[in-house]
């Protein structure tokens, strides 16, 4: 059988590490011994693949979910999910959840004193297109406090989830926003060793997907793994599922 | 090589809110064939805790040993309505479990076969990035030969494989200790 090239590793200092003692959470939960190296085999480079059709209308309309408008500034959260060869990503599944414009979110163990907003979920999801663009439509979220230390505040942020082609690209980040005063105060954003890799977690304003009169648009990139060498032809041959 | 991969970011507390529309605990649907089993288990950080809030994604290739994937280049038989993928949370108790079947076996790097197992990806507030570890099977002569169980320390190797349930057929344990004392394999891929 031919081989089939696995996916890259990860760029050192890129990726945070298990231990991050500055974020509390981490140090009763991540591992102490090293991780175990393991070459990719065809467990690691398949993966979850889903209808393009799993994705309707107001899945990645997050404005548009209950009968009335939620609080808070509209905004397009948009971009183009790509591998590290710059190729796209088509027609994979990207997640995304968020606190509502008050900072609070839908979820029973939130117990921030802040207004829940009875027209807004917080949760959404998109297939990327042949280009591997996504686009949501969706409010900015609030700052909130979190229990990490004293007088600690999570920045504005929009937490991601995408698989990608394989079980070894899966991908969960969070996306912030450009000029917001708490980012640099933030123990999970600072996770990251690489400032350039840290600071590229940062949407960016984006007159060309802003509507007028409507929302403001907000761009956010996503990488996931690409293939280790050139990439075997691509799957012209039918699925047979 | 251009781009560098996005740097990954926990999933949080609040993860339900976009993860609880895909929950899937049972990955077959009648007609599948392969041996059911219904796969239980907790999850515990270092103090041997349970954690309330975590994610288990499961990919698995069907009892043929086929991937539902474009990549797996072998000609073996796809089945309609197995997926192989699942996605299932931890309660109160740091429990999950999901329903699927024992897996075939599919090719390693060295061209051998590997024993079955499902790949797993855990997630929970408090980890930056995912875990990657595997789901073996108990009584399974393959295991002695399978190239990932090698590269694991002899002493640790039964963190990886779930156990029988005394006198309930169908049915196995597998638990995840995150820290400390019984830490379960975790791979870098």
């Amino acid at each position: 059988m031919k081989k089939i090239p696995g996916y890259r590793r990860y760029v050192p200092g890129t990726q945070p590490p298990h231990l991050h003692p500055p974020y509390v959470s981490s140090i009763k939960r991540a591992p102490l011994q090293p991780l175990v190296a393991l070459p990719h085999t065809l467990s690691e480079i398949t993966g979850p693949l889903f209808e393009r059709d799993i994705a309707d209308v107001k899945a990645c309309d997050l404005t548009r979910q209950h009968s009335g408008e939620p609080l808070g500034e509209r905004i397009i959260v948009s971009g183009r999910v790509l591998d590290e060869n710059s190729r796209p990503v088509p027609h994979t599944l990207v997640e995304i959840w968020q606190a509502n414009a008050a900072g609070r979110y839908l979820h029973n163990i939130d117990q921030h004193h802040a207004p829940l907003d009875p027209n807004f979920t917080g949760s959404g999801h998109a297939v990327t297109d042949s280009e591997g663009r996504y686009r949501f439509v969706t409010i900015r979220p609030g700052e909130y406090p979190w229990g990490n230390h004293h007088n600690a505040w999570r920045p504005a942020h929009i937490h991601f989830s995408l698989f990608g082609p394989a079980f070894a690209t899966r991908l969960v980040t969070q996306m912030y926003f450009q000029g917001d005063p708490l980012i640099p105060f933030d123990p999970i954003f600072n996770c990251t060793e690489d400032e350039k890799a840290r600071n590229r977690l940062i949407s960016q304003f984006d007159w060309e997907t802003t509507i007028p009169s409507q929302a403001l648009g907000y761009r956010f990139d996503i990488v996931l793994s690409g293939r280790e060498s050139t990439p075997m032809e691509t799957h012209a041959h039918g699925e047979k599922l | 090589m251009s781009l560098q991969t996005t740097t990954w970011q926990t999933v949080g507390p609040f993860f339900r809110i976009g993860f609880s529309w895909l929950y899937r605990d049972n990955l077959t649907e009648p007609g599948v064939s392969g041996e059911r089993l219904e796969i239980a288990g907790r999850i515990l950080d270092g103090d041997g805790k349970p954690v309330p809030d975590g994610i288990v994604e499961i990919w698995q290739a069907n009892s043929h040993g086929k991937y539902a994937h474009p990549d797996d280049p072998q000609e073996k038989p796809g089945e309609l309505g197995f997926t192989g993928y699942g996605r299932v949370p931890t309660d109160d108790a740091g429990s999950f479990h999901f329903t699927t079947i024992k897996p075939g076996r599919v090719p390693g790097p060295d061209g051998k076969l590997q024993a079955p197992h499902l790949a797993v990806s855990v997630f929970t507030r408090g980890l930056l990035r995912r875990l990657v570890t595997r789901i073996y099977f108990p009584e399974e002569p393959s295991n002695a030969e399978d190239f990932a169980l090698k590269l694991v320390e002899p002493g640790r190797r039964e963190t990886l494989i779930a156990k029988r349930i005394e006198g309930r057929t169908g049915e196995l344990e597998w638990n995840v200790k995150l820290q400390g004392e019984g830490e379960a394999v975790f791979f870098d891929i």
